[in-house]
């Protein structure tokens, strides 16, 4: 589905659904960021449920990122109890929605880069154990054009070649603290360059030995070329399955030794 | 991706400075004679703004017996008007060659300003300001504001190769290099021993990284460090920062350098995520350096995801 439909559909479900949420949960705080665009994200990105800002959860990027292709984000949510999913959206980008993660048994936490098509805010919201959107962000400034510039793969057929290759390893931070730094092969085409359709990672997971599922993500085209995230989890000593796939139907499955 | 790359290199100063530069748009520049017949213009060891216009690069000239061979023509042109109008109160010879030192927008876009004489560059020079040069104005327009206006990129009508090259009557030393870019010509005046080093060598100022090879780069630095000991060697002209009478900030550039890439590379080791490599404190040797905290985190920013890639590739 086309990401404006998606948006178009989340907000028909926000109607929907907006008579039988209590009036409180729409107590309309302030935006910290100010945005002209929050309501809206409120309507279409969150479905118009519960939401509240709370600075538990942190979205951290640099105020001024000079490569708007590649803007670091750490998402933190690990302060909120029984996270089951965070989305991340900026509200002036193109296309609003970056990514989905869901965290299961891994850590609320995910490290990865951007693209932006100019200045805007960059959020996070967790919905909790309480079913309520918590709302973090910040404001990232950067001269623009990361959604529209062609990705490097499109200079060249080299990345044809290695499409989808992961490369992944392991860190021992503590006895209970294991962090996974992972990336991906693959141009994340936005479809917003003429002639280059969107073609981008759609979904990832990881699992550990025994199966268990660590972490499910659903990715959209503002996710940056060659993917890099960081994710965290408390099962040291095992070899995790990284399985995948994109919109093409180009599927992946790797295994990171600990 | 090329394109924002180009405009996003020299960039940090995003949020730019509300006063207004002087109405004349003067740059006020003043030639250093820095050896018998050979001058630079210093700039100031800034980022980018609307109060310096752009003049935070250092360019210069050589009076031969014939005529005048220019090194590098500034942001602007504005600053290559004024550049031609103060080297014209030196010496009433004409101008017989612009030399670009590499395709940093600080260095050839005062070019229109020397458009009625030939300018050469090295090739890899004159195919990067061909394929870069118009993001670069659009980016230096936006940090610079009217500094820049009737400013376009004007590419070089002659390429240049290493080796001695006979103008105006003066015999120079053109050393072709790379690791700042992929194409750097260190110029080097036998006849006066002044090195024009581009910006291989900065001095008192972070580098800047966005195109930068650094173990390319290490060997040039370590050529140039060379000559610098040759008996002839008078005065080194670095891209950006004070003049040198030895090869100091040669060696400030190598340091700052290898601290850079040990500190990246341990970094991606270590696991860190690039959010968290931005963070880091620089260390107390650099502390005080103008724009190290902007130029680390720029540089973060461009070699990062390099040494992240390695890491993680090597893991299997």
């Amino acid at each position: 589905m086309s990401v404006p439909a998606r948006l178009a559909m989340s907000l028909l479900v926000a109607l929907g659904a907006s008579g039988t949420l209590p009036a409180s949960a729409f107590a309309a705080a302030a935006d910290p960021l100010a945005s002209a665009r929050w309501e809206e994200m409120r309507r279409g990105v969150l479905g118009g449920t519960a939401a509240v800002f709370d600075a538990q959860v942190k979205v951290l990027a640099p105020a001024n990122a000079e490569n708007p292709t590649q803007v670091p984000v750490t998402v933190d949510a690990t302060a909120l109890a029984d996270v089951a999913e965070v989305v991340v959206f900026a509200d002036f980008n193109p296309i609003v929605e970056v990514l989905r993660f869901y965290p299961e048994s891994a850590a609320a936490l995910l490290g990865f880069r951007v693209k932006l098509q100019q200045s805007t805010p960059l959020r996070a919201a967790a919905r909790g154990a309480d079913g309520v959107w918590h709302v973090g962000g910040s404001w990232v400034n950067t001269v623009g054009g990361g959604c529209t510039a062609p990705s490097a793969a499109a200079a060249s057929t080299a990345w044809q070649s290695r499409l989808n290759e992961v490369s992944g390893r392991q860190w021992q931070l503590g006895a209970e603290r294991v962090r996974l730094r992972l990336r991906v092969v693959h141009p994340m085409d936005t479809g917003l360059v003429a002639g280059t359709p969107s073609f981008h990672l759609d979904d990832v997971e990881l699992r550990g030995a025994s199966g268990e599922r660590l972490m499910r993500l659903r990715l959209f085209e503002p996710v940056a070329e060659n993917p890099v995230f960081t994710i965290e989890y408390r099962a040291p000593g095992q070899t995790l399955v990284c399985t995948g796939g994109d919109n093409n139907g180009n599927r992946f499955s790797a295994r990171i030794a600990p | 991706m090329i394109r924002w790359l180009c405009a996003g290199l020299v960039c940090c100063a995003l949020a730019l400075p509300g006063a207004a530069p002087a109405g004349d748009f003067d740059y006020a520049l003043q030639a250093r004679n820095v050896a018998p017949d050979a001058y630079a213009f210093i700039g100031r060891d800034e980022d980018f703004d609307t109060l310096n216009g752009g003049n935070i690069v250092n360019t210069g000239f050589i009076v031969g017996r014939d005529g005048i061979v220019v090194i590098d023509s500034g942001p602007s042109l504005r600053y290559g008007r004024q550049m031609r109008e103060v080297i014209a109160s030196v010496s009433a010879l004409p101008v017989v060659l612009l030399i670009n030192t590499h395709h940093h927008p600080d260095h050839f876009l005062g070019n229109q300003a020397f458009a009625d004489r030939p300018i050469g560059a090295l090739p890899g020079t004159v195919q990067a300001i061909a394929s870069d040069g118009d993001a670069f104005a659009e980016n230096l327009y936006r940090l610079c504001g009217d500094w820049m206006k009737g400013t376009e990129p004007l590419l070089p009508t002659t390429t240049l190769r290493a080796g001695r090259l006979d103008v105006a009557g003066r015999s120079l030393r053109l050393i072709a290099l790379a690791g700042h870019t992929g194409a750097d010509l260190a110029v080097y005046d036998e006849t006066s021993g002044v090195l024009f080093a581009g910006d291989l060598v900065f001095n008192g100022r972070a580098p800047t990284t966005p195109h930068a090879d650094i173990d390319v780069w290490f060997k040039a630095l370590d050529e140039l460090e060379a000559l610098s000991d040759s008996p002839g060697f008078v005065a080194l002209v670095p891209g950006h920062g004070a003049i040198s009478r030895d090869a100091s900030p040669i060696r400030q550039t190598r340091a700052w350098l290898s601290w850079l890439q040990a500190s990246l590379r341990e970094a991606a080791e270590a696991g860190l995520d690039m959010n968290e490599v931005l963070t880091r404190a620089l260390p107390a040797a650099f502390v005080a350096l103008p724009v190290a905290a902007s130029e680390y985190r720029r540089s973060v920013g461009h070699l990062f995801p390099a040494a992240e890639k390695q890491a993680l590739d090597h893991a299997h």
